[in-house]
């Protein structure tokens, strides 16, 4: 039988003909009003095209023809407006094309602007950049219940070049329209509306009446008074003064000049629309041109890459974990928070109250509804009866990083777990090899590899090992980018892919102490690379214990040469000095801050030597096979470590500069030959 | 068509004591804590019952209709039919009552009944804040001290009181519950020792069955937002005693009443929900039975004597099927007020009240302690209202199993002047 739901609702996707001559208009003419249904060919998400803009320009000198009543422009994709400009245009685009392509485009949306009779965008789901601009050139802007309208383009290294920098000031309180664009964060449909960015907030079934109204002119906007208070250029400077150094604090201007070029743009032409479009139009050639926007839209790319490994259904709705330390008890929250039933286990009842606490805080800091959070917690159910192991599609160990103890918990699930059911392992520093044997089918036991906090570290390793089915590694792939994480498929090496590159950061970082350097010195050195974390904070984040562990794994895994650990980290280590859980490690968590400001004038060898053993690393784990390519382990960098990003990760960043075997060597006949140069680099090129 | 019934799983949360503010939990979250791994724990899916039936006795604004609510968070489908019950105390037993009808009536194969309720969330804890505030600016000295204490007064401190009073006072006579224990308490010759021994008793109970894990499986922890694991029923006092009881003042009828906090339920937070089921659904999904709902009876009295409700209903039941008081192995009679069941009992042990007022020839029988409420009751683990019939209905169950025991009779007293008691044999 037809759900009854199902049954009556109707199928609201348009059935209107593609316009003469365009692949990516629906064009409709009824009583007065005329509609272009936006709807790019051969995909599921509209993005403003060179093509879509061209397509527009002509229906628009015939809607002008036409003269109707209003003109309409909506989306006939079911998930949103759009998704921004065609970023896949930018990588090749530069100087004088990119100004001759945004001349036109600007062209075509002023041309919008200024037709003769109301024109209205009617926007829902998601309605991004260059959408958004299309939607702000219109009159009218009607939002469907669940719009999530921004400009995102500052995570590009970039800000709204189709005049979105102009139109967007104007119509609303151009503080928080610098905000939106500063912070690339999208306003949500009840915000969107009292900011003014839409005139009316209303669900699908009453979307018609709304163009009567606006058509008819009894649709108003808000304006706002701040818009016309900031006309003049003092008072701009003085919000503009705050914005920069609002924007200092999260991000040096030297690494990502755009938030900064968008602050000169509106300071020095936010009091004249025609001179402002004109400089949005130089100043985004100029940023596009940039390493940062660059690379940041490399990353972009990157991000696409990693979620299209995961593309299938993962069959797996119900998700058990076992351990409910921080790790686990992350994952359980995130995963519920996603959608899946989660059931989590541990030996006691505290860490698991400890779980919905930590979940109920993740919910706060992602901003879910009251329902929506209730909803998360209902799903994530603490487990001390372990009812899970048996019903679960897929089961997470995350317990004690001990060989006999997982190899425990894997004998009581051989004849518990449900027959389809995927056992992943956790784990950070034991290997795949030497656990698969105590699982329960090996074909379905693989490495599934969180970051901490998982909340907001999006990389997930998928780990496979020589027994591991493929649909088994496909699954966790899909099940990754099913919970709103990125997953990267590695095979199982000592430190897998992230650790491996990542250790020999902090590992150098303390023989650097052990030399006598300053360590908040080596933090802000690190800092001014752009590491998100200096390399001793870090190790005081890891706990100097794992350090330990990390090296020892690595030493015995590798057959290079790993940087010696000295006695006094052991001493710290046996002395319960393990970091910062521990209140003291290599800072004194209650007498001292570990830096946040980068060096102004950092030393350039310390950088050397603290960042170019990750990408010798880097080029020892592609060299093994670990990572199936370089932009893989870029990416996994990037998104489990935060790894500067916009220097586009570890192998970008020795492709660009060129001399990395050669300052390794350097390095190598001054400081020992853990710097050699991997014999990977040859195959590079 | 009359068909057997059988209850083949339950369980509820630990009862949490009112602490003088809103709860972790709504009537709803309650029932969700509860229901979660009793559903997860069944051989069937959570989608298989044909009915949820919820008792409620205060329902707040944003859960109207909480079976309803409950069972669509518990993930039991859109198309779940659920309604809520309410017959004050007596609210989570008819839950089971309206189920176990529809079941052996032919109606209905498999339903959920449970009982919720969160008296932290109604406006009478807020008297304790008062209360509170009270001894602080009674104690404040000097000026400055007062001004602080008169800083922290809420007006909300008083009209909830308001709120407290009336939920607990009879509409019909205004006397409050407490005050029918009174009036029990002078018609029996219930004297303050024997209510605080037996208060006593009660907790020394509650204390055993934890630690011997008797309530394992029936009390399922919960788990709040603040990160705090509820394992047990929180307002048990082991090493409560006649002297320390004797201590406290009358709470209704000051300065003589023998009813007090110590000899009365506490008032507390909690869920419980049992598992109803036709014989074709125990063999459809290979359930294991713990026992079998006989029958059931309901009655009503002077709102006055309310207290004396589970003798007019559990008598009938009794000579329904020709049981004499030595036929029923373990009673659970609700613990509202220790004089309120101990007039229950006297009233049985009485050859004038049983001829005159139950039809016997002489008295009933002296139900003796070691059948009665053998796991503690409500004035050791809380009475939430809505819940405290379908607890003692899961634990009369758990326990004939527990003791190999053959039947027992579960009751309860319920303002408004009504009694209800259910029948159950061992499976």
């Amino acid at each position: 039988m037809t759900d009854v739901l199902d049954e009556i609702t109707p199928d609201e996707s348009t059935k209107a003909p593609k316009a003469p001559g365009a692949l990516n208009w629906r064009r409709e003419e009824q009583n007065g009003t005329l509609t272009l249904w936006l709807d790019c060919a051969d995909t599921g998400t509209n993005v403003i095209s060179e093509a879509v803009l061209r397509e527009l320009d002509t229906l628009l000198d015939d809607g002008k023809q036409a003269r109707p009543d209003v003109l309409v422009i909506r989306s006939a994709k079911p998930g949103g407006f759009g998704a921004g400009a065609d970023i896949d245009g930018f990588e090749n685009l530069r100087g004088k094309d990119a100004k001759a392509m945004l001349h036109q485009g600007h062209a075509v949306l002023d041309k919008l602007a200024a037709l003769p009779f109301p024109t209205v965008a009617v926007v829902h789901g998601t309605t991004l950049g260059g959408a958004f601009e299309l939607a702000l050139a219109c009159d009218h802007r009607i939002g469907v219940d669940g719009v999530k309208l921004g400009f995102p383009e500052i995570q590009l290294g970039l800000h709204p070049g189709l005049g979105g920098t102009v139109r967007l000031t104007n119509l609303i309180d151009p503080v928080e329209a610098m905000q939106l664009m500063l912070t690339g964060r999208s306003a949500y449909d009840r915000r969107a509306k009292s900011l003014g960015i839409i005139d009316a907030l209303v669900p699908e079934r009453h979307v018609a009446a709304a163009i009567a109204a606006a058509a008819s002119g009894k649709m108003d906007h808000d304006g706002s008074l701040r818009a016309s208070a900031l006309r003049t250029r003092a008072a701009r400077s003085l919000a503009a003064t705050r914005m920069r150094s609002e924007s200092e604090k999260k991000a040096p201007r030297r690494h990502f000049p755009a938030p900064f070029a968008l602050i000169d743009l509106w300071e020095d032409h936010g009091g004249d629309a025609d001179d402002m479009q004109t400089a949005e139009i130089e100043s985004f050639t100029t940023l596009l041109d940039s390493t940062t926007a660059q690379n940041l839209i490399r990353v972009f790319f990157l991000r696409q890459r990693l979620k299209a490994a995961g593309k299938r259904e993962d069959g797996i709705s119900h998700v058990h974990v076992i351990g409910a330390g921080a790790m686990g008890g992350e994952i359980a929250a995130w995963a519920a928070m996603q959608g899946k039933r989660v059931t989590i286990e541990d030996v006691d009842l505290t860490p698991l109250g400890k779980t919905i606490r930590r979940a109920t805080r993740i919910y706060e800091r992602k901003h879910l509804s009251g329902i929506k959070s209730r909803d998360a917690l209902d799903r994530l159910i603490p487990d001390p009866d372990r009812l899970g192991r048996a019903r679960a599609d897929l089961i997470i160990e995350a317990g004690p990083e001990k060989t006999a103890v997982k190899e425990a918990i894997y004998a009581e699930l051989t004849n518990t777990m449900k027959p389809d059911a995927i056992l992943a392992t956790n784990t950070s520093s034991l290997s795949l090899a030497a656990l698969v044997d105590a699982a329960p089918d090996p074909a379905r036991f693989a490495g599934l590899h969180f970051f901490n906090p998982v909340s907001s570290m999006p990389l997930v390793e998928v780990v496979s090992h020589d027994l591991a089915s493929q649909d088994t590694l496909d699954r966790l792939a899909a099940f990754t980018t099913g919970i709103d994480r990125l997953p990267a498929r590695v095979t199982d090496g000592p430190g897998f892919l992230v650790n491996r590159v990542l250790a020999p950061y902090m590992m150098e970082a303390i023989l650097m102490l052990d030399e006598g350097h300053d360590k908040v010195a080596i933090d802000r050195a690190a800092l001014a690379f752009g590491m998100p974390m200096g390399p001793v904070t870090l190790a005081d984040q890891v706990g100097l214990d794992i350090c330990l562990e990390v090296g020892r794994s690595l030493r015995k895994g590798l057959d290079t040469p790993v940087a010696e650990t000295p006695d006094w980290l052991r001493e710290k280590v046996e002395n319960g000095e393990t970091g910062k859980k521990a209140g003291k490690g290599l800072y004194d968590y209650d007498s001292e801050d570990p830096p946040k400001e980068p060096a102004d004038d950092p030393d350039h060898q310390v950088i050397d030597r603290l960042i170019l053993p990750m990408c010798n690393a880097a080029v020892e784990v592609l060299r093994k096979g670990v990572a199936p390519d370089a932009d893989t382990i870029d990416a996994a960098m990037i998104f489990g470590t935060g790894w500067a990003p916009f220097r586009g990760g570890p192998l970008q960043y020795a492709k660009v500069r060129r001399d990395v075997p050669d300052v390794l060597r350097r390095l190598a006949e001054k400081h020992g030959p853990r710097f050699e140069p991997d014999p990977g680099w040859n195959d590079l090129g | 068509m009359s068909r057997p019934v059988y209850l083949v799983d339950g369980a509820r949360t630990p009862f949490l004591k009112a602490r003088g503010k809103p709860g972790p939990f709504t009537p709803v979250d309650l029932a969700v804590q509860a229901g979660r791994p009793l559903l997860m724990r069944q051989p069937f899916p959570a989608t298989a019952f044909d009915l949820v039936i919820l008792g409620c006795v205060n329902v707040i604004q944003d859960e109207m209709n909480p079976a309803r609510v409950a069972a669509l968070r518990l993930g039991m489908g859109e198309q779940q039919v659920a309604f809520t019950v309410q017959i004050n105390c007596g609210s989570g037993m008819q839950s089971i009552d309206t189920a176990f009808r529809y079941i052996r009536d032919g109606s209905h194969e498999m339903i959920l009944a449970g009982g919720t309720e969160a008296l932290s969330h109604a406006p009478l804890v807020y008297s304790r804040d008062a209360t509170e505030w009270f001894g602080r600016m009674a104690q404040a000295k000097g000026p400055l001290d007062k001004a602080k204490a008169i800083a922290e007064i809420r007006p909300d401190f008083f009209s909830p009181i308001i709120g407290l009073e009336r939920g607990l006072t009879d509409p019909i006579t205004s006397l409050n519950m407490g005050q029918t224990a009174e009036v029990l308490a002078h018609r029996f010759n219930i004297d303050r020792v024997t209510a605080d021994t037996y208060a006593v008793e009660s907790h020394k109970r509650l204390a055993a069955a934890q630690a011997e894990g008797r309530l394992t499986g029936e009390v399922l922890p919960v788990f709040d937002r603040d990160g705090e694991a509820h394992e047990h029923d929180d307002g048990l006092r082991p090493d409560s005693s006649v002297g320390t009881l004797a201590k406290l003042d009358p709470a209704f009828e000051k300065p003589y009443g023998k009813v007090t906090p110590g000899n009365s339920s506490q008032i507390t937070d909690g869920a419980s929900w049992v598992i109803l089921a036709s014989e074709t659904a125990v063999e459809a999904h290979g359930l294991d039975p713990i026992a079998r709902i006989v029958d059931s009876q309901w009655a009503a009295l002077d709102p006055g004597i309310m207290g004396l409700g589970p003798v007019l209903a559990s008598t009938p039941l009794a000579q329904r099927h020709g049981l004499t008081c030595e036929d029923i192995d373990l009673w659970e009679i609700n613990e509202a007020f220790a004089a309120q069941v101990l007039a229950c009992l006297a009233a049985w042990k009485d050859d004038g009240f049983c001829r005159e007022v139950l039809g016997y020839d002489s008295a009933f029988g002296r139900i003796d302690r070691g059948r009665l409420n053998i796991d503690g009751g409500a004035i050791s683990l809380g009475h939430p209202v809505g819940t405290s019939g379908n607890r003692i209905v899961l634990h009369l169950a758990n326990a004939l199993k527990q003791r190999g025991a053959t039947r027992g009779i579960a009751t309860e007293c319920i303002g408004g002047g009504q009694g209800g008691a259910m029948l159950l044999e061992a499976a």
